[in-house]
């Protein structure tokens, strides 16, 4: 897409271009597909982790498919965003292996972790938008930092991915973090982990603190990255009914292993107690 | 406290806490001496932890990716904004010296030397210490602050998860325009320092200003010249701020990045950050004086 001159195609923002950004990413995905990476596209194998005496993790071991939405559910300070942070290599563990696409970011070289987390976007639990950097800067910012793209194509692909999470880039754009609400936010943070086309993308709670409508639009939002992007979704939260809606894998953490694995209708269909007590 | 493993990744920007927090629990037999023993072991790992930041951000000064527009942002707001308030200060310190200095050597029949006094003060000790402390309370605070911030926002982990490395993007910006800017705003406050004490030996004392100039070149020109025509004093200086520069954003970026637990710690994070600098850069100037008087011969 970024090769393509809007002259003589379709305009951006236009339904017709819309469908080519998404063919397009369709057939960059089966690119990477082919290249290699078991059907885990993202998997933690006997993961051990503690904090000086404290056991934060205790052989946790899952994974999620290309196109797959895994969410990590579990009580507040029981490690799910640990999770994250370990697919990262913001954390390392003490056993057990992070493969992110067949490859152990834990174990392989800095160099390797930095080109395997361009793989990835983030969207963190407050979004963690540069304060100091509008809109467009923030959405842009990963472009600056590992594409060659000219300005004009930048310009292009900031407006795109806006436009894609429901945002108005001719109203946006040159806000600041600040003058934007929690949701504008969060869709704000989608776009800029989306700009650089990770084929996986990682949430921390990403509809905690909003409202039932913006946590609803925030699910969609979520679910039409998998359907239109395929990209593999990894979500952490402590909300059964979102991740109901949106995940086709459920995890549940508790005292630092999972305890549940299954789809979301098995989740439900459960006679265990804890899980039960912990859907409502 | 973080697993081993995460420090040896030596992906980490915040600096580490390594050594054992003290958790009160209760007890009457944690003895006194474990807890000094403990608070030795902080300190030591926090100067460790200093010394692996200072080598972190000399090797990325010298090395690609770099920030240039960063650079000059941070010019700008470490040195250009800090200019006015140094220059206040300085005009103020100027007069004051002046003021005081003629009491004294009225006693003498010196007051001719009141430019020799306000120059030599002033371009040696005061001019360098003083305008270091105001930009530490200005700039350096505002450094921690806005790290500090950034790590409890998660922004600092952002970066990261982007594959930018936090100290190239935000610690060597800071550091470089630090070194630069200090010798340039000390300069200026040593210059207006020194019109302010002439504007006091005029305009109270019955000076000419040509008497208070030629005054204040005496005092230069007393300790001798390098290549022949820069005074040893300037070199002294701007060795000072220079060294004062680095000291400020190294210890208000160690601070900063090391902030936890909210807005709270943000604050504890700068109150620690202007404190430290304080406290480093006088006891640089004492070392740097012993250091620059051996060299020099004074």
């Amino acid at each position: 897409m970024s090769d393509r001159t809007p002259a003589g195609g379709p305009q951006p923002g236009s339904e017709a271009f819309e469908a080519e950004l998404r063919d397009e990413i369709r057939r960059e995905l089966e690119t990477h597909a082919s290249e290699g990476g078991g059907p885990e596209i993202v998997e933690l194998r006997d993961v051990w982790l503690s904090f000086g005496d404290h056991e934060v993790l205790r052989g946790v071991s899952l994974g999620v498919a290309r196109g797959g939405t895994l969410c990590i559910l579990g009580g507040s300070g029981v490690g799910k965003s640990t999770i994250l942070r370990l697919m990262l290599r913001l954390l390392l563990p003490d056993r057990g292996e992070v493969l992110i696409e067949g490859r152990d970011i834990s174990a392989v070289s800095r160099p390797e972790a930095l080109a395997l987390r361009e793989r990835m976007g983030m969207v963190f639990q407050g979004s963690a938008l540069f304060d100091s950097l509008n809109v467009f800067d923030n959405v842009a910012f990963p472009l600056y930092e590992h594409t060659t793209l000219a300005e004009d194509e930048i310009r292009e692909r900031v407006e795109e991915v806006l436009s894609f999470v429901d945002l108005d880039p001719a109203v946006v754009l040159p806000l600041l973090p600040s003058a934007l609400s929690g949701g504008m936010r969060k869709r704000v943070a989608i776009a800029r982990a989306i700009a650089h086309r990770p084929p996986i993308l990682l949430f921390d709670e990403p509809t905690s603190g909003l409202d039932p409508i913006t946590t609803r639009r925030i699910d969609e939002l979520i679910l039409k990255l998998r359907r239109e992007l395929h990209v593999c979704v990894v979500v952490v939260t402590h909300d059964v009914r979102s991740a109901s809606r949106i995940a086709t894998e459920t995890a549940l953490l508790r005292d630092g292993e999972i305890i549940f694995s299954g789809t979301p209708e098995e989740m439900h269909a459960t006679e265990d107690r804890y899980v039960r007590a912990f859907r409502g | 406290m973080r697993s081993n493993a995460f420090w040896r990744s030596g992906e980490h920007t915040s600096i580490p806490e390594r050594a054992p927090k003290i958790v009160p629990d209760g007890s009457a037999r944690r003895s006194a001496a474990r807890l000094a023993r403990d608070a030795v072991l902080r300190m030591a790992f926090a100067v460790e932890a200093y010394c692996r930041l200072f080598v972190r951000v000399s090797r990325a000064c010298l090395s690609q990716p770099f920030y240039r527009g960063d650079l000059v942002q941070q010019m700008d707001t470490i040195g250009v904004a800090s200019i006015f308030i140094v220059m206040l200060t300085g005009l103020f310190t100027g007069m004051v010296l002046a003021l005081q200095s003629a009491v004294e050597m009225e006693r003498f029949g010196a007051t001719v030397y009141i430019g020799r006094l306000v120059g030599a003060s002033t371009i040696r000790e005061l001019g360098p210490v003083l305008t270091a402390l105001i930009v530490t309370g200005r700039a350096g605070a505002g450094m921690a602050a806005a790290l500090g911030a950034m790590r409890v926002t998660e922004q600092v982990d952002a970066l990261r998860t982007m594959g930018v490395d936090p100290i190239r993007k935000l610690v060597v910006p800071r550091f470089l325009a630090a070194l630069v800017m200090l010798p340039v705003v000390t300069i200026i406050g040593d210059a207006v320092a020194i019109l302010g004490g002439l504007l006091i030996a005029v305009l109270t004392l019955d000076f000419t200003a040509q008497l208070y100039i030629n005054s204040v070149w005496d005092t230069l020109a007393q300790s001798g010249f390098v290549l022949r025509v820069i005074p040893i004093d300037l070199i002294q200086g701007l060795v000072k701020p220079f060294t004062f520069g680095g000291i400020i954003a190294l210890t208000s970026c160690f601070h900063g990045l090391r902030a936890e637990g909210g807005t709270e710690g943000v604050g504890r994070a700068t109150t620690r950050a202007v404190v430290t600098s304080s406290i480093l850069i006088l006891a640089a100037d004492y070392f740097l004086t012993q250091i620059l008087l051996a060299m020099f011969q004074w």
